[in-house]
């Protein structure tokens, strides 16, 4: 790494107002919680989705395909920055003339974030969930109605927990790829981790040292949830027998 | 700002139009560089040696852990730090962002398709792999024979869907002054306010874009796993 | 000058010793059989002529050629060196009992792929030989289909005719029509006859008792990584000297006769 000053750059990395530690960590924790609260509206829309596209419905159907077709055409940037520069403005708008808010609302890039992240893994998930719904014997379902369980119970007692089991480890990759998409954000000003590490970049011309930093802060998020999902995929899968 | 069709139509989707050889130049040169390193690295990454796989390992690891989008600030702005300005006066093309974007890509790509190809060259059936050494065939001509084409059929359906993210990746090559076909519809954006006709008609183009290199990697799949389809299909 | 000499072959795999010392050897022009319950070492001693596995110890000569091995600490071997093992590979033409057929080639392909990228023949020439291999083994109009569109039988016959292409010295046969439904096995084994006839050398690893005392010029009954009994099939199945080799035959041969009736 190219140090001009004789000290090494890992000094700048202190905490407080001479070191970038601080600003780090920061956009750490927004990097974690953006991604976490764009994932939980994601298996939202997801759960929603699945069911749309499995519905007997045709007209439910055509609005589950054309979503996650449609997410899944386009760039996550262009998705991102559609959400923030056209959507948040026409819902700006909306929201004011339906007298639900002020006359000077106005919507967060942060808010925006988890937003169009949310928006576009739910169509990620909505696949994810519905491969996991189809894995389901029919025969099990068949046997719940056969029982007399109504449709609510039937889905929270029978679907619900093996739909899960059968999708945690696609539900895994869309984590790991949230995290990931989470740094595109920066592109429209919300800050997290990034967004730290261009700042530092760009204030101290370190650009290898401190973008080497914000990738390691990234990899290290990576691998403390391939190991979380590892266990939960364990618990998961107590008492099933693997072939 | 409102939602103009026929300004879009006029003003925003021809600008767009010529970008679209830039997008489709990013895609083809980091298919083609990516998926050739990415033989090397899986090869290495099965290998026995320690002095092989570690690198690789960690190699994919880095490509598929870290966001695409720090991978190419880290190209363009470390490795264009990097360069002496000797260097640009000689090369005066390094410049310009394209290339930085192909390099950040070709080795993602790399990564991604490295570690879809491992997978694949462990699902090639043992025994052709067995006959093709009872026959006397070097490891070079089993594995460039027998096991690298095999391989490549089993992973097709994996790599089409990698091609297409990689075609949605290029979008990033914006952010480091590409004019790719969202570096010009934010270019559009920025100078005329306009946010629907530019980022609508970006969003038009790209699932045209899709749509077509759907079909062609379809057809590219039809075309290569020939040896799995029905007789009728097939010519005489 | 004998085709193919093997002297005092071990083979263990982890704790299981597969090949306690096995010595054989064949002329020009024989046919032998290998037979024995599974597990006895048939297909192994098979695997380690053309060194698909290593022997441990023993020594392995084709044509009169040593193969040359290193002995390792752990008890095991390697070759010394794997271009002279690629020679003497491209010399024993192997038969599979699943085939092992290149999907991704067509019939045609499968045969010329190891004349041409082992032997170097020019392409012309190894089309030739090929489609002429092809018509011998009765699957000429299928040179241009591909594996997965054949019956096993067929499958088993382009192996053979894959096999012969490279006109080897020794053709080795592991079990070629056990992976085949029941009526398939007539024409594989109708093949393997017209190639005894024409005298090839031939180690046959087969299940098929009665083919084996009808084509073979000598049978060796394997017991336990051991060689129980040898001799001419007429002598090894009319009149066993071992008890061993004699409860196998009653046993196999009455599966036989089950299965036909």
């Amino acid at each position: 790494m190219a140090s001009k000053s004789d000290h090494s750059l890992w000094l700048d990395m202190a905490w407080g107002a001479e070191g970038w530690g601080d600003e780090f960590a920061y956009g750490l924790a927004l990097t974690v919680q953006i991604s976490l609260a764009g994932y939980a509206i994601g298996l939202a829309l997801g759960l929603l989705g699945a069911f749309a596209k499995l519905s007997g419905r045709p007209w439910l159907r055509f609005i589950g395909d054309s979503y996650t077709t449609t997410i899944r055409a386009l760039p996550e940037l262009l998705l991102i920055l559609l959400f923030y520069y056209a959507g948040t403005s026409a819902l700006e708008k909306l929201l004011v003339h339906a007298g639900v808010a002020s006359e000077d609302l106005q919507i967060s890039p942060f808010v925006a974030a988890i937003a169009s992240l949310g928006l576009i893994y739910g169509a990620y998930l909505a696949d994810v969930l519905r491969g996991g719904i189809q894995a389901i014997p029919p025969g099990q379902i068949e046997a719940a109605r056969a029982y007399g369980m109504h449709a609510p119970l039937r889905f929270r007692r029978i679907v619900f927990p093996q739909m899960i089991r059968y999708a945690i480890p696609g539900m895994g990759n869309q984590w790991l790829n949230i995290t990931k998409d989470s740094a595109l954000v920066s592109v429209i000003g919300a800050y997290e981790l990034l967004s730290a590490g261009r700042g530092a970049a760009t204030f101290t011309k370190e650009y290898i040292f401190y973008y080497s930093v914000t990738a390691l802060g990234f990899l290290g998020l990576t691998i403390v949830s391939m190991v979380v999902f590892v266990r939960i995929e364990r618990r998961a899968n107590r008492g099933v027998r693997r072939a | 700002m409102i939602f103009d069709i026929p300004y879009m139509v006029t003003i925003v989707l021809p600008a767009l139009l010529y970008a679209v050889p830039t997008s489709l130049l990013l895609l083809a040169s980091s298919a083609i560089i990516g998926n050739i390193l990415a033989v090397p690295v899986a090869a290495a990454r099965l290998s026995r040696n320690p002095l092989l796989w570690m690198p690789a390992y960690v190699f994919i690891l880095l490509m598929r852990g870290t966001p695409l989008l720090v991978q190419i600030y880290l190209v363009y702005y470390g490795l264009g730090q990097a360069l002496t300005p000797e260097i640009m006066r000689e090369f005066p093309f390094l410049r310009d962002g394209i290339w930085y974007a192909i390099f950040a890509l070709s080795i993602n790509t790399a990564g991604y398709s490295g570690e879809i190809l491992r997978g694949a060259i462990l699902a090639v059936p043992h025994g052709e792999i067995e006959a093709a050494r009872a026959f006397g065939m070097s490891r070079w001509v089993v594995f460039h024979r027998v096991t690298l084409p095999r391989a490549i059929r089993i992973c097709l359906p994996a790599m089409s869907s990698e091609m297409i993210l990689l075609l949605k990746a290029t979008a990033l090559a914006s952010t480091v002054t590409v004019y790719e076909v969202l570096g010009v519809a934010q270019a559009i954006r920025i100078e005329t306010y306009r946010v629907y006709d530019t980022l609508i008609g970006a969003a038009i183009v790209y699932i045209a874009m899709v749509f077509l290199l759907t079909r062609v990697l379809n057809r590219i799949e039809r075309y290569l796993n020939k040896d799995r389809q029905a007789m009728s299909a097939q010519a005489a | 000058m004998k085709a193919l000499v093997v002297e005092d072959v071990h083979k263990r795999f982890l704790d299981l010793e597969v090949l306690k010392g096995v010595s054989m050897s064949a002329n020009e022009g024989d046919v032998i059989a290998l037979i024995g319950a599974s597990g006895s070492g048939k297909s192994t001693l098979l695997r380690c002529i053309n060194l698909l596995e290593t022997p441990d110890s023993g020594r392995v000569y084709v044509s009169g050629e040593l193969i040359r091995m290193r002995g390792l600490r752990n008890g095991h071997a390697v070759p010394e060196d794997q271009r002279q093992v690629d020679r003497i590979r491209s010399r024993l033409g192997m038969v599979f009992q699943s085939f092992n057929l290149w999907s991704h080639m067509t019939v045609l392909e499968n045969v010329i792929e190891a004349p041409i990228h082992v032997l170097k023949l020019p392409r012309a020439e190894a089309v030739a030989r090929g489609e002429a291999l092809l018509a011998k083994v009765g699957i000429a109009e299928k040179r241009g289909h591909y594996p997965s569109h054949l019956s096993g039988g067929q499958q088993q016959r382009c192996a053979i005719a894959r096999a012969l292409a490279m006109e080897p010295q020794v053709m080795l046969f592991d079990e070629p029509t056990s992976a085949l439904d029941p009526e398939l096995v007539g024409e594989v084994l109708r093949v393997i006859r017209q190639l005894a006839e024409e005298g090839r050398t031939m180690l046959l690893v087969t299940h098929e008792m009665a083919f084996a005392r009808e084509v073979a010029s000598s049978v060796i009954f394997l017991h336990a990584g051991r060689i129980e009994e040898e001799g001419p099939p007429g002598q090894l199945f009319g009149a066993p000297r071992s008890e061993r080799c004699r409860q196998f035959l009653a046993s196999h041969l009455g599966e036989a006769r089950r299965v036909k009736a």
